[in-house]
This record gives structure tokens, sequence and C-alpha cells, in this order.
């Protein structure tokens, strides 16, 4: 099969199957995630089994994957290297664990809601976008390397 | 701190964690990449020749996955308590850093941390504390 073809058809089903996860494992519900965050009232432990089941999946299968020379269908591996710890790191991260606290959605489970058509949804979606291409205006510029 | 245990589904949260780091596996290892959704989104943003391909058809299988779900005659709970102008700021928050942090929870929490990465380890202990810390003064601080 053409490599080009394929690697389309294997990123809709990875997608397919990401999402499918989400869905099961509760995370598509920003109520269920705030109250996973929520560690100071009535917490809520699951999202903590979701991430458990994800990694311990994950550490198997990448020991395998980060070995390969190249991927199953001859693409190249673009597995990052990227090691550096500093401050943009940190804060970028910070950031963004204050805005999934304000609304239950991280980028995977508000991209899923969109097929909800809730008009939140596409609120909290459009403004993520919109502070992405932010970064591509004067962050990207900056970029480290 | 006190667990709600009517909440908890222990069950549904493994297997479903479970899908997503297959999702991720299977990805890395026939496409040969990073199952990331805020830098797979991010780049559609900076378009390069060849490279728009695959991530369109990673988010069409996102946004699918539900359509699929509701076929085969499931439902998922969903409710956001947010209000309009919240998500607003959130959604910035969460687009801003993402892109700044160089990932989200699917990029340094599931496959950073599956590929034992100090620099997603130190992110994703970042941006849980700050999801604590959050959602602390948010339900708990403020009147």
């Amino acid at each position: 099969m053409n490599a080009r073809i394929g690697e389309k058809i294997a990123s809709f089903a990875a997608g397919l199957l990401f999402g499918a996860g989400l869905l099961v494992s509760g995370m598509a519900n920003p109520a269920k995630v705030v109250g996973f965050l929520d560690i100071f009232g009535a917490w809520d432990p699951s999202l903590a089994l979701v991430m458990g089941g994800a990694v311990g999946v994950g550490l198997v299968g990448f020991a395998f994957a980060s070995r390969r020379a190249t991927s199953a269908l001859g693409l190249p591996m673009y597995l990052s290297a990227n090691q550096r710890i500093d401050r943009r790191l940190v804060l970028g991260a910070a950031v963004f664990g204050v805005g999934w606290g304000l609304a239950g959605f991280c980028p995977g489970p508000a991209l899923v809601s969109l097929a909800t058509g809730s008009p939140k949804a596409i609120l909290f979606v459009g403004s993520m976008l919109a502070g992405m291409a932010l970064f591509e205006l004067w962050g990207a510029r900056r970029r480290p390397g | 701190m006190h667990i709600d245990w009517t909440a908890f589904t222990p069950g549904p949260a493994l297997a479903g964690g479970m899908m997503i780091g297959l999702a991720a596996v299977f990805f890395a290892t026939v496409v040969g990449r990073v199952a990331g959704v805020s830098g797979i989104a991010g780049g559609l943003l900076r378009p390069r020749r060849g490279d728009l391909g695959w991530r369109v058809a990673f988010i069409s299988g996102l946004i699918g996955a539900p359509l699929l779900y509701r076929l085969a005659g499931r439902r998922w709970p969903f409710e956001i308590d947010a209000s309009g102008a919240t998500l607003v700021v959130a959604g910035l928050l969460v687009g801003l850093g993402t892109r700044f942090g160089s990932g989200c929870t699917s990029g340094h929490g599931v496959c950073g941390l599956a590929r034992r990465s100090p620099r997603s380890l130190v992110a994703t202990l970042a941006f849980m504390a700050a999801g604590f810390a959050t959602v602390l003064v948010v339900r708990h601080l403020l009147p």
C-alpha cells in the first residue's frame, strides 16, 4: 500500500480509538474531570486509573516502538528526543493546567465534544484554537534551538 | 479530602485508559509519531506541504468517535459547569499553554510518561498541580 495513503488511514484509526477511549473512560465529560481535580472536595479518583491504564499499556508498547528505525509503514520516526527542561516548559504546562481546571477540558476531549454540537464545547474549541494561533504569532518566533 | 465513591468508575476508567494507550502505541508504531492532540491540532495552524493529511485524519477520527459511539446506541454523560466567559478564558489558556509547554495530557501525560521522558514528567506534574490549585481556588476559596 502507498505509505502516504496508509499514513492517513492509520492516523484516522488511531484518532478513532483514542476518541473512543476518552468516551469510555469518562474523560470526555468535563464535570468528571473537574471532579478528579477537586482533591480538596468530594474527590473522584477515576481519572488516575485512566492515566494508569494508558501509561501502563504505553510503557510496554513504546519500549518496542522506540527501538524502531522506521515505522511499520516505512515512514520516518518522529518521536521527540527533546529533553530540555526550562521555564517555558513549566510555565506553559502550568498555564495549560489553569485552563484545564477552569473548564474541565483538555484538547483531546474538547475535540471529541464537538460532536455533541454543544455551543459551549464549540466556544471552548474556538478559544483554544485562537490561543494556539496566538502562539504561532508571537511564541513560535522565539522558539529555542 | 474525601473520596466520592458514588462517582468512582474504576472499570470504565481503566478500560478506556488502556484503549487510549493502545491508540498511542499503534500510532507510534505504524505512523511513527506521538499522539499528542495539542501538537497535532496546533500544527494545522502552521501548514506545511505533506504535513496536513495525517493531522486532519487523526482529528477526524477524534471527532468521529462519538458519532460512531452514538450509532452503536451508546451515550456518555456530558456536563459543562463553566460559564461562557470562563470557557473563553480557559480555551485561550489551554491553547497558549499547551503550545508553549509543547504538549498536553496526551503528549506529555500519556506518551511522554510511557516513554519515560523526564521532561514530560515535569510538564505533567506542573499541569496537574495547576489544575488541582485552580479547582481549589474556584470551588473552595472564592465566595
